[in-house]
């Protein structure tokens, strides 16, 4: 589905990602993370076109990205930054109904199968109630919610999430990575995201890739990723990491800095 | 803010802008009556003393208001959107006096050049743009902050200019004090239709622009992730911009404000939807300055004042309130 070949991204003299592959298969839920500064949102944005890789190539559905024209891979990936602004006035409905964009020419209107889909992606994100309300007016979780939607309405096969829940309290982070996985289950969307929260990137991936000063550290599925071992010598966190054996969701405490 | 309001509001306001054009016609020394006016207007007796004002100088007048203060109004809407940036309009950002350097040079040292005062101007306010852009484009955008400084910037520069050839040109000066403080007195006929066909133009790419306008509004990213390719975008509509700004500086120099208040306003009455933001900012520039020209050439009369001094006195003020409200 995607397939990262061998990338490295310099800004100025510093090197941020070093000879950075790995791949994803249709249907999956792929996890990036790592501490601050190791390069996992960069990462994140050169595969979504915002910031320019040096060498490398990133293929999506076995084609060149750098051969295909920005509207070709609107319609066929999202990308969701993890804070946005709408104008002040905008509703839900309007935002949503920018997803059709890449789907339209200059002098096409929408049509009721585009209207059709955008009502599917508010009623998938349960925003119907709020579709006449601004955007600006909703809290934290559902604006993320809104942003989502406008994302869904795009019709992607994948859908990129920088960092979604880093703003919202906890019960809307889950909502939201819960979100995720129902798109994921339902719809076979591809998902690829960073994420802060080690629980969270275990219990919401198949596969985890732990990035380290711009360097692919470990991937895998999250039992085989989070060690003690791993977050000790990525995070110098001491921890202790359960493993529930039936959902092969690892449980990680952390305990203390490690020494 | 229903579109179908939004909508209302914006034929409302074109429709004024027609209302004042005629009665505008009227105001002035000699009191012309609305029906002597349209009797004029669509049953021309030429020889007729009311013809002879109303098509030489007052039509002239109010049709070069109502062109020049929709150009820089629609610019400023279009550089608020591209600049992602509410404070974002030709005056504060120096394309105005750019163009309007280049413009003096033209008109102090080469006054045989005259026609090339338009793409002068162009070049003058693209080079100030760029300038902008240069000083306050960071890795997110520009901040408000840092376009005001880039602004006094390209604003000193220009000002720096300007009193240097005031200096070495003193003598031809006078002649362009007039055209320095945005006056539309003595314009006629010639200037109207030098710029009709530019502003016609700029006009049905500016309808063009509203699509783009209302994606990049959004923010690079957003507008990016959409299949816009974002750095085009920006260049081409940020020379149309220019492009307005500068005509307009061309034909009758500098008028502040009118690009940074007007979108503001229609902001406040139609929400920001480009689709109507924009020919709100349109009808409601034309409709503005129309107001600041009348105003200036009757209210002080026999006195004159150019309808760009008054627009620095009433916009100075609704900046400072816009900012008050902290808009930005």
């Amino acid at each position: 589905m995607l397939t990262v070949n061998s990338i490295s991204i310099q800004y100025e003299q510093k090197k941020v990602i070093n000879d950075f592959s790995f791949s994803v298969e249709e249907g999956e839920v792929v996890s990036i993370i790592g501490p601050n500064g190791s390069g996992k949102s960069t990462l994140l944005k050169s595969i979504s076109r915002q910031i320019p890789y040096q060498s490398g190539s990133v293929e999506l559905g076995g084609m060149n990205m750098k051969a295909m024209n920005p509207k070709q891979i609107a319609r066929k990936l999202c990308m969701l930054s993890q804070k946005n602004q709408a104008p002040s006035d905008m509703t839900v409905y309007d935002l949503v109904s920018y997803g059709r964009y890449p789907h339209k020419r200059w002098f096409e209107k929408l049509t009721n199968d585009d209207r059709d889909i955008i009502e599917w992606a508010i009623e998938r994100t349960h925003l119907t109630d709020y579709q006449e309300r601004t955007v600006a007016s909703l809290s934290g979780g559902e604006s993320q919610r809104a942003w989502i939607a406008m994302a869904l309405a795009q019709r992607p096969q994948i859908l990129l999430l920088d960092e979604p829940t880093t703003y919202l309290d906890i019960s809307h982070q889950h909502e939201v990575l819960e979100l995720v996985r129902e798109l994921n289950e339902e719809m076979g969307m591809t998902v690829i995201m960073v994420l802060h929260d080690l629980n969270q990137a275990a219990h919401y991936s198949d596969r985890v890739i732990v990035v380290q000063s711009g360097e692919k550290a470990m991937c895998g599925t999250p039992d085989q990723v989070m060690t003690t071992e791993m977050i000790r010598e990525v995070y110098r966190m001491d921890s202790e990491v359960m493993y529930n054996h039936a959902e092969r969701k690892p449980r990680i405490h952390l305990l203390r800095t490690a020494r | 803010m229903t579109k179908s309001r939004s909508g209302l509001i914006v034929v409302i306001t074109f429709l004024l802008a027609i209302a004042a054009a005629v009665i505008a016609i009227g105001l002035g020394s000699i009191r012309i009556s609305v029906p002597d006016i349209l009797e004029t207007l669509f049953h021309s007796t030429a020889g007729n003393v009311n013809d002879t004002i109303i098509f030489n100088i007052r039509l002239p007048r109010v049709i070069l208001a109502l062109i020049i203060g929709a150009n820089i109004a629609i610019s400023g809407a279009i550089l608020q959107a591209v600049m992602g940036n509410p404070l974002a309009d030709p005056g504060l950002t120096g394309v105005t006096s750019g163009a309007a350097v280049f413009v003096l040079v033209i008109m102090l040292a080469k006054p045989e050049y005259t026609q090339f005062m338009p793409l002068a101007a162009l070049i003058g306010g693209l080079l100030a743009a760029t300038i902008v852009y240069a000083l306050a484009w960071r890795r997110n955008g520009i901040s408000p902050i840092s376009i005001i400084l880039a602004g006094v910037a390209v604003n000193a520069l220009c000002g720096g200019v300007v009193g240097y050839l005031s200096i070495i040109y003193s003598d031809r000066l006078p002649s362009a004090v007039q055209w320095m403080n945005g006056s539309l007195a003595a314009k006629g006929n010639s200037v109207v239709s030098m710029i009709l066909p530019y502003a016609i133009v700029g006009w049905i790419l500016s309808f063009f622009a509203i699509r783009k306008a209302n994606v990049i509004r959004m923010g690079d990213q957003v507008a990016a992730n959409l299949g816009e390719n974002v750095n085009r975008i920006r260049i081409l509509l940020s020379i149309l911009a220019v492009f307005l700004a500068a005509i307009s500086v061309a034909a009758i120099g500098m008028i502040g404000f009118v690009g940074l208040i007007v979108p503001h306003m229609a902001r406040f009455l139609v929400g920001s939807n480009y689709k109507y933001m924009m020919p709100m900012s349109m009808a409601l520039g034309a409709l503005v300055l129309l107001v600041a020209d009348t105003g200036g050439r009757t209210l002080f009369s026999p006195l004159e004042i150019p309808a760009g001094i008054l627009m620095a006195v009433i916009g100075g003020p609704y900046f400072l309130y816009l900012m008050r409200r902290s808009v930005f």
